[in-house]
């Protein structure tokens, strides 16, 4: 049924939206290709798990510390691969090399250390009940993916636009040296955004384990490849971009699975991201860059 | 040796190629200090070192009795050196207030940010007209207005202009000089780059002459601009 297929569709895409919302940010502000943000991903379901197994916490604090440790991974990860290659100006294909080594390394010594199976939350953690409308059927679950979602877009939204951190980021997402001369602290405001992107990841990464209610430490890396398809069809930098296009994406990926194949659902992703690039390089949504006089 | 900036053997380099080769410079509070030189004399890249946006290979800086040699930019600036660098390098995706607002940061949302916000859109009206334009769509005369009242934001104790007048329309550049002239008039403090020397000259109260990394020629600017090597290479024409 269609209606039931955009709801799915668009609780998947909700998730793709965030975690690209964090790459994103990290990009856009910090010009680095970090590819270790999808292990972010992974550490925020992961702990998530932990917390919901072992120390048997609720859901919505479960959602949020899955956030704040995969913020606090990506902080500790960008301090150690990146700072240096940072203040030599060392340009993007290091730090491609250097993330995409380190992202292989953890993914491997977390596949160690916890096994490659598929893990589950306990059974009755996630509550299974549901709206029904007609045939159309929305679980709690579905509604707390969307929700928790949009109350995160929003929240950055107004870090971003109406607090001082906020001012600070952009400025420093245009220009770093004019940035300092402005009294900007260049090193903290690269923590905040560091934890903010790395927030998100985890966050994406806690509502997909609820979504499908499937966990292991590699689930960040195809998670990776369509946040860099989310962002380039949004146009990089680009907050409301990444938002439409994570929807969308999620949407066709459905529609695709349902009424196509769902091993289609992987050509549709990269297939939108060469079309894209083919007719809109700057992306959907993408800007030209605003003319300096 | 003045107490305010004092410069002594200052180098700076960019990887291998030495740009400044050890120079003394002074500017005393209240004074109008201007640098001239060809292009690619050093200018720039001394302003940058000032600034702290390019660390010194050797020398010192010494600012209001401390020693800011190598001070990380960010500490420079909230100690009152602001510099209005080359190209104006506005924020031209943020609208002309928020431009305004990164300036004042260290102030916040006080009064006197409120005081100093208002004293600039006095001094550059044309910006109280455009307060919520992108600074991108300005015109290269207003964006310096901006990256000038930005920089008066932040209540700067020295004032360090690199190039004001650069790529402007002739009508500019005199507008832009004769803000300079009153910020003179309010005793601001300013250290001057350009390469309009005869204007430069006409305005300061000292200047100092850069050519390839040294200081060639220094004294009061009254007697810089009469003197034949400066007049030869600088004023010829004019």
């Amino acid at each position: 049924m269609l209606a039931q297929q955009l709801v799915n569709g668009l609780v998947l895409g909700a998730t793709y939206a965030l975690f690209a919302l964090g790459l994103t940010l990290m990009f856009g502000v910090l010009r680095v290709i970090n590819l270790t943000y999808g292990f972010y991903f992974s550490v925020g379901a992961l702990v998530a798990l932990w917390l919901a197994r072992s120390v048997g916490l609720p859901i919505w604090a479960v959602v949020l510390l899955g956030g704040v440790a995969a913020g606090l991974v990506a902080v500790v990860v960008d301090g150690v691969l990146l700072t240096r290659l940072r203040r030599t100006k060392a340009g993007e294909l290091p730090s491609l090399m250097v993330t995409l080594g380190a992202v292989l390394a953890l993914y491997s010594l977390s596949a160690i250390w916890l096994g490659t199976e598929i893990q589950r939350f306990p059974f009755d953690f996630v509550d299974s009940s549901a709206f029904e409308i007609g045939d159309l059927r929305i679980s709690l679950v579905q509604i707390l993916i969307v929700c928790v979602t949009f109350a995160l877009v929003g929240l950055l939204f107004v870090l971003l636009h109406y607090t001082r951190v906020g001012l600070m980021i952009r400025a420093l997402a245009e220009n770093e040296d004019t940035a300092r001369l402005m009294g900007i602290n260049v090193d903290a405001i690269v923590i905040v955004v560091s934890f903010v992107s790395g927030l998100l990841g985890g966050v994406g990464g806690v509502l997909i384990g609820l979504n499908f209610n499937a966990i292991q430490p590699f689930m960040g890396e195809t998670m990776m490849l369509r946040g860099f398809a989310v962002i380039i069809i949004g146009g990089l930098g680009d907050i409301r971009g990444a938002l439409i296009a994570g929807v969308l994406l999620g949407m066709f990926e459905v529609l695709t699975a349902s009424y196509i194949s769902s091993s289609a659902k992987e050509a549709v992703a990269f297939g939108a991201l060469v079309l894209t690039l083919w007719f809109r390089p700057t992306g959907l949504f993408g800007r030209k860059e605003v003319k300096r006089a | 040796m003045s107490d305010f900036l004092s410069v002594s053997g200052l180098r700076l380099s960019y990887g291998r190629t030495e740009a400044v080769k050890g120079i003394d410079l002074e500017v005393r509070q209240g004074a109008v200090v201007c640098l001239i030189g060809a292009n690619g004399a050093g200018k720039t890249t001394t302003m940058r070192g000032l600034s702290g946006l390019l660390k010194t290979a050797a020398g010192s800086i010494r600012f209001c009795g401390e020693d800011i040699t190598n001070a990380p930019a960010h500490k420079i600036a909230r100690m009152g050196i602001r510099q209005v660098p080359e190209g104006r390098q506005v924020f031209a995706e943020m609208t002309v207030d928020e431009n305004l607002s990164l300036g004042g940061l260290q102030v916040g949302d006080s009064a006197d940010f409120r005081r100093r916000r208002e004293a600039v859109l006095d001094r550059f009206p044309r910006l109280r007209e455009r307060l919520t334009q992108h600074a991108g769509y300005l015109s290269g005369g207003e964006q310096q207005m901006l990256a000038l009242g930005r920089a008066l934001m932040g209540g700067p104790k020295l004032l360090l202009l690199d190039e004001p007048s650069m790529g402007l329309a002739p009508l500019f550049v005199e507008e832009i000089f004769k803000i300079v002239a009153d910020l003179r008039q309010d005793g601001t403090t300013i250290l001057l780059v350009e390469q309009n020397a005869q204007a430069a000259l006409e305005i300061a109260d000292h200047a100092y002459v850069l050519e390839s990394g040294r200081i060639t020629l220094e004294g009061p600017a009254a007697e810089v601009v009469n003197d034949p090597r400066v007049i030869a290479a600088y004023l010829g024409d004019h």
